[in-house]
């Protein structure tokens, strides 16, 4: 019986299976090889022998890579509790306005349908020192000096505002759909309860919304941990193809894939471009590990 | 603290635009201390006005009263109300002991004293030995306990229990009704007690309230209730097995079932209903009587006999039902297929008018 169920189920994921070893598994196991490789070139298709960690080591010499590391954790540290908080809330405050729900699910859903380089593009102009909204505001409340945010004056720490703030908002929107479609299916007896036993709104988020949330909250969490630790698109979009001033200031791990992949001339540049991939590739890994272990824990059912 | 309702009136707009009125012009007073039985169909109203007192829901109309302060407009967690769910809505990821702790946690009692509290309300219901555990390793007795202990740890002012008994098998709900019983007269704490099972109201309520559509039919001690039913729905509510009921009339003075008298009034010449309580029909052993039937069954249960007695002709007095029944001394000793004479107990028989009130 178990056997011939066993059979069926993998008769059944047989097309799934294929797709993902055809699009998935093989470049993945194909850049693994292609770290190993010692001055190729992709043009040429040519190696000049095998190398088991040279790859690994020269990038991991690289400060570039540093760079690239420092910026992605912080925009996944940051960005990813700071939106879900934010997204949560939202999601809350949207449930005590009924009325207002569709709408507002409608306007905070745009960002998720509109390309994020667009959008980037557009928060470039917030941001920007003379014309921006951003600083126009600030002006109004008393804050003099204009800030430069992205432009040729500015620091690190501007930058990195600036883009938490895009990346941030750029998630809120698949979040808060998430959270609100999670919460219609809490009971609402639970509410009912809670009011009887003279629970603070505060409280009632606390202690039953966000633990009856819980399996959706890791759900979110890992997967937009893992999104941010993959940004290329939102500092393409907010910085261009220097990516930030000085170049390469907001530079992250993938676009650091991305620069040296796109060396086909240099020999061995493809294969540092392998090598920081599987890199990224074993960070998602543990992240992924870390926050189910953790789930285990602390959501509940 | 008594419970005062006015006029209170709860109105429901269903989604095709159709309205319900679930609780309709009550005006009630639940005395201070009392255990009240609110009793009646499902779908009556007896929850809606339960989460009308708790604030739970807003009432359309009229007022509630907490003793001398009006609580019409405020809301329930400042109502200092306990109440048990229909259904518990015990919160799934605390144990139990952190569903009791919860609502004292709330009201910011001191730590230890809240321990205390939580450990005494655990003993106090039975589940001690269970406090780590979650609501889904419970039985459905044990997590209607965990929701009376928890509705009751913080010493409310009021008690509503939604059908508490409903989910316990027939042992451990006389266990758990004694318990409640105890327990209200321990605090002395006013109570709504929701069923629709009419004898557990009987017995566990000082009074009864008898609700339906959402109408209040009648309120008083049970006993009075049964014995002196405001309408026939009251009546037929009331009792088990149910009051016979037949088409009658009354002619010169004579109570008349099918032709034969089986008692005396004073009210006119008219078409009526007559009912008689199973207990209230006698065997006549001089067989004088007129009202007299062929027995078709004979249940012996202890002390009484229950005579049933099938009526099969088309064109039967009898309202409702095919089978009527009565409740003899078993000593009587009767068979199937016996023709026994009744006498009636004028006082277990009630006659309506045709429109459902007691003449
Ligand atoms: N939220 C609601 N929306 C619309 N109609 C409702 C709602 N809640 C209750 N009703 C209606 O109001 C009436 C009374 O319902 P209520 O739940 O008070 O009955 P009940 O006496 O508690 O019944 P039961 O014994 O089945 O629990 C019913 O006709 C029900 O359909
Ligand atoms: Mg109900």
């Amino acid at each position: 019986m178990e056997t011939k169920n066993n059979w069926k189920a993998w008769l059944y994921l047989a097309p799934m299976l294929l797709l993902m070893s055809v699009f998935t598994f093989y470049p993945l196991i194909n850049a693994f090889i292609i770290s190993f490789y010692k001055g190729y070139r992709p043009l040429q298709n040519s190696i000049e022998g095998f190398t088991l960690l040279g790859n690994y080591l020269l990038i991991l010499r690289n400060p570039l890579f540093w760079n690239a590391m420092k910026n992605t954790f912080v925009i996944a540290f940051i960005s990813v509790p700071v939106s879900i908080f934010l997204s949560l809330a939202i999601a809350v405050g949207l449930k005590s306005i009924p009325k207002l729900n569709k709408f507002f699910q409608t306007v905070f859903f745009l960002p998720y349908v509109t390309n994020s380089i667009a959008v980037g593009m557009a928060f470039a102009v917030m941001f920007h020192k003379n014309y921006g909204l951003i600083n126009a505001i600030l002006e109004r409340l008393g804050f003099a000096g204009r800030i430069d945010w992205i432009g040729g004056t500015s620091s690190w720490w501007t930058q990195m505002v600036a883009l938490l703030i895009f990346t941030v908002w750029e998630s809120l929107a698949f979040k808060i759909l998430v959270f609100t479609s999670g919460m219609q299916n809490i009971d609402k007896q639970y509410y009912d309860a809670a009011k009887i036993d003279s629970a603070s709104k505060w409280t009632v988020f606390r202690r039953i919304t966000v633990p009856l949330l819980s399996p959706i909250i890791l759900y979110i969490s890992i997967t937009s941990m893992i999104g941010a630790l993959k940004a290329y698109n939102s500092v393409i979009g907010l910085f261009g193809v220097k990516l930030g001033n000085p170049s390469n200031s907001m530079i992250t791990i993938v676009a650091f894939v991305y620069k040296y992949r796109a060396e086909l001339a240099s020999p061995g540049y493809y294969s540092y471009a392998a090598a920081s991939a599987i890199i990224l590739f074993i960070i998602t890994v543990i992240f992924s590990l870390i926050q189910g272990a953790v789930s285990k824990k602390r959501v509940h059912y | 603290m008594d419970i005062k309702m006015v006029n209170l009136t709860k109105i429901f707009t269903s989604k095709n635009r159709k309205e319900v009125q679930a609780v309709s012009h009550v005006d009630l007073t639940i005395p201070s201390g009392k255990l009240i039985g609110l009793l009646g169909p499902s779908g009556c109203g007896k929850s809606t006005t339960l989460y009308l007192i708790a604030g739970l829901l807003k009432q359309n109309e009229g007022q509630i009263f907490f003793g001398e302060d009006e609580v019409s407009e405020m809301p329930p967690e400042k109502r200092g109300i306990g109440l048990v769910f229909q259904n518990y809505a015990l919160y799934p990821h605390f144990t139990v002991r952190e569903n009791i702790l919860f609502p004292l946690q709330n009201l910011h009692v001191p730590k230890e004293e809240a321990k205390q509290r939580t450990f005494e309300m655990a003993k106090l219901v039975g589940l001690e030995e269970m406090l780590d555990r979650k609501p889904k390793e419970l039985s459905g007795g044990q997590q209607q306990r965990v929701a009376i202990a928890r509705a009751l740890v913080k010493k409310p002012r009021v008690l509503l229990l939604d059908e508490p008994l409903s989910n316990l098998d027939a042992r451990l709900r006389l266990q758990t009704r004694e318990e409640i019983k105890r327990i209200q007269r321990e605090t002395g704490i006013t109570t709504v007690f929701v069923t629709h099972d009419q004898e557990e109201a009987m017995s566990i309520s000082d009074e009864i309230v008898v609700m339906k559509d959402g109408v209040i039919q009648q309120m008083g001690q049970p006993q009075d209730v049964y014995d002196h039913p405001v309408n026939l729905f009251v009546a037929k509510f009331l009792g088990s097995p149910q009051i016979n009921v037949f088409d009658g009339v009354i002619e010169a003075g004579k109570v008349l079932i099918d032709g034969m008298a089986v008692g005396a009034t004073e009210l006119p010449d008219q078409k009526v209903v007559i009912g008689i309580r199973p207990e209230g029909l006698q065997v006549d052993k001089t067989a004088l009587s007129p009202f007299k039937f062929e027995i078709d069954l004979v249940e012996t249960i202890g002390r009484d006999t229950t005579l049933i007695i099938e009526v099969t002709s088309e064109e039967s007095t009898l309202l409702d039902k095919k089978t009527f029944k009565a409740i003899v001394d078993a000593e009587n000793r009767i068979r199937p297929k016996d023709v026994i004479h009744f006498v009636v107990k004028p006082e277990k028989m009630h006659i309506f008018g045709l429109d459902g009130k007691h003449l």
